[in-house]
């Protein structure tokens, strides 16, 4: 990334404060024309935005109204809640809110979680070779992969991985045996959390790679050749100089990518076994092979029914629940970002 | 026996000097010298990184042998039909043009929104707490998921006021799916990208440069005109480039606003108006329709749509490599700061502050 100027007052970026007030002082009325069309626009914009939230959360109001705080907490079967109200009568006065989205939260947390934290080391990993061990050749090449990786389309990574990786996984690794030890309670298929967070942390790596890169390689580089010229050698001194200078980028690039995994939703409807099942850790290997469906996933899968009304008011209610959790992780990934500012690096 | 012999032989032998990995006088430090630990992390640095390298070229091998099997010229040319068996539904050629209809609807409305946004970001902002907000903002939606926007949208455009933009069903009620409903939804995750790429050129264009033109008595629109966007116009084509390669990629805005038909339905009588008011499907959501995901369920073509989605991508990656080449060899692309050769974010990420 390139060095940032400093907001104001630097030599380069935009011209001093005092030439700014000239400016403002003498400006003709094109001038002001032109400066309040563009204020505007961004006025509408942020309209648009601040619309958005409003818009969702009163669409979503009846259900968490109904429902109260059981909404977040489990019990039952979320797909036979869902066909309830879908089957439902249709008069206002009688519509049926019965919701309990546990086994729809607990499965975004699981495939986001996991698959962060399993991209976390991958990317950091990746990050270092490409700053500091990849020769020119390979580093010139890496860059365009990362690229490639981040701009595949999340339906070709669902179709790869219904049509490639669940069938390899359904007949390699889930015996006959492991599948009737559950039948009764669930059936286990090749689309399933595996599966879901391995494509999932595939999707998210290039987001975190980019941006511990984009930090590793703003590490003033003095520190790194102070540690190297007391005898450190260089994993040591990326280690213990580089990745800690990087580390309020590391949890911004974390930050980032969870929100991409809790938005992610093609992909996940297609890979993640789509039932609102509840995996259990306790069920040891088992657990891995169980199949979820986060929120975002369930949004798309129910979105024919969005006509029967307290269906729409639920699905809505998902959606306000990623939206608070989206926004959530931008402040967190604000403040995270806070330290690095300080070293003029930028995540 | 062999064994016992060996060690003895090795314990004869003297051990390399203690002071071998720090020994005066080599520049390098060589791996070889590192301890295990030190030389394990190494490994599985090169490891990871020609993973990555792999997992891609797997991914990408896998979709052109897949595409190149099943993709036949006349898929491109034939409208789809809805039937259970293969040879009778069609090619896609309807989903290539809803693509392309939906993604020039949505760069038409992000590109010069986001450039404007831009513009006033980084050479007004005025007042300041408006631009703290728009910067929030934007962040905000760079980060919120395509399926909100879309939830958004259907609320949004089922107003009666906006029905001129989809369909009003007998009953009176809006519709609200129609390719300008999608396309402007679509704007929204665009919009980010445009933003961010245009004004980290902006904030690279050295003060002295606008000086100049002031001092030649040029006012501030001008100069932002003749002077600053001729000189960020790469960053703008490869932020636009970015921002059609996220609109193409994009399924979840297509199956809830777009109506994730297989085919492309008009709506009305006027010839153009009436597409756009129309619903229709683009390859993202052809390829999950045919996926064993969707109804369709026929993978040949699904595999056959993807690879044609996976070209558009990989076009329009070249291109964006093409620009940023440009940014760096253009007009003030001396001037600019940062070193040619590194990873920019900027492509990757929709917002970098």
């Amino acid at each position: 990334m390139h060095q940032a100027p400093a907001s104001t007052g630097s030599p380069v970026g935009r011209p001093g404060a005092a030439l700014r007030r000239i400016f403002a002082r003498g400006a003709g009325p094109a001038e002001r024309r032109t400066e309040w069309m563009l204020r505007t626009l961004a006025a509408g914009v942020l309209v648009v935005i601040a619309g958005m939230a409003i818009t969702v959360f009163s669409k979503a109001w009846p259900s968490f109204a109904h429902n109260g705080l059981a909404w977040f907490g489990g019990g039952g079967d979320v797909d036979t809640q869902l066909r309830e109200m879908i089957n439902g009568p249709k008069d206002p006065a009688h519509y049926v809110y019965q919701f309990k989205a546990w086994p729809l939260i607990w499965a975004t947390i699981l495939t986001s979680g996991l698959a962060v934290v399993l991209g976390m080391v991958v990317s950091i990993f990746a990050a270092v070779f490409i700053v500091e061990f990849a020769p020119a050749q390979v580093r010139r090449a890496i860059d365009p992969v990362i690229r490639l990786l981040a701009g595949v389309p999340s339906v070709v990574y669902g179709l790869v991985g219904i049509l490639a990786i669940a069938p390899w996984v359904e007949h390699n690794l889930i015996s006959t045996g492991r599948k009737r030890s559950v039948e009764y309670v669930v059936q286990l298929t090749g689309a399933n959390l595996s599966v879901a967070i391995l494509i999932l942390t595939v999707m998210i790596v290039p987001i975190m790679v980019a941006i511990v890169v984009s930090a590793l390689e703003t590490v003033p580089a003095s520190w790194t050749e102070g540690s190297a010229a007391l005898g450190v050698n260089r994993w040591r001194t990326t280690w213990r100089v580089s990745l800690r200078t990087a580390r309020p980028a590391i949890v911004a690039a974390a930050v980032l990518a969870t929100a991409r995994a809790l938005g992610e939703s093609i992909m996940l409807s297609m890979v993640s076994g789509s039932r609102g099942f509840s995996p259990n850790p306790l069920d040891g290997v088992t657990f891995f092979f169980e199949p979820v469906r986060p929120l975002a996933a369930t949004i798309i899968d129910y979105i024919d029914s969005i006509t029967v009304v307290p269906v729409e008011q639920t699905l809505y209610a998902m959606a306000a629940v990623l939206l608070v959790s989206c926004a959530l992780l931008s402040l967190a990934g604000w403040a995270a970002k806070q330290p690095v500012k300080r070293y003029g690096i930028r995540a | 026996m062999a064994s016992a012999q060996q060690a003895l032989a090795a314990s004869a032998t003297p051990a390399r000097p203690p002071t071998a990995a720090v020994r005066p006088g080599r520049g390098r430090d060589s791996v070889k010298a590192w301890p295990v630990v030190d030389r394990i992390a190494f490994g599985l640095c090169w490891a990871v990184g020609i993973g990555l390298c792999l997992v891609t070229a797997a991914i990408v091998l896998f979709m052109a042998v897949k595409g190149v099997a099943y993709l036949k010229p006349s898929l491109l040319i034939e409208h789809p039909s809805p039937s259970q068996d293969q040879a009778g539904s069609g090619g896609f050629l309807d989903p290539i043009e809803g693509t392309l209809l939906l993604t020039a609807v949505g760069i038409a409305i992000a590109a010069p929104v986001g450039v404007g946004l831009a513009i006033w970001m980084s050479e007004y902002q005025r007042p300041a707490w408006l631009a703290r907000a728009v910067e929030s903002g934007v962040e905000m939606i760079s980060g919120a998921p395509s399926v909100l926007l879309a939830m958004f949208g259907l609320v949004l455009f089922a107003r009666p006021a906006l029905a001129f933009l989809s369909q009003t069903s007998a009953g009176g009620s809006v519709y609200g799916k129609s390719f300008l409903t999608a396309g402007a939804m679509m704007s929204l995750i665009a919009l980010p990208l445009v933003v961010a790429s245009t004004r980290e050129a902006l904030l690279q264009v050295p003060a002295h440069v606008r000086e100049a033109s002031y001092a030649l008595g040029k006012t501030k629109a001008t100069t932002i005109r003749k002077v600053l966007l001729p000189s960020v116009r790469p960053s703008i084509a490869s932020g636009v480039t970015l921002g059609i390669g996220r609109i193409v990629g994009d399924t979840a805005i297509v199956v809830i606003l777009l109506g994730a038909t297989i085919r492309t339905e008009g709506a009305g009588g006027a010839p153009v108006l009436s597409v756009l008011r129309g619903t229709g499907g683009t390859l993202t959501s052809y390829v999950r329709y045919n996926s064993p995901a969707g109804e369709g369920n026929a993978h040949e073509k699904a595999y056959a749509a993807a690879f044609v989605l996976l070209l558009m991508v990989l076009g329009l990656n070249l291109l964006v490599m093409r620009f940023s080449s440009g940014e760096a060899t253009g007009k003030l692309g001396r001037m600019r700061m940062g070193k040619p050769g590194r990873m920019r974010v900027v492509g990757i990420l929709p917002w970098t502050r």
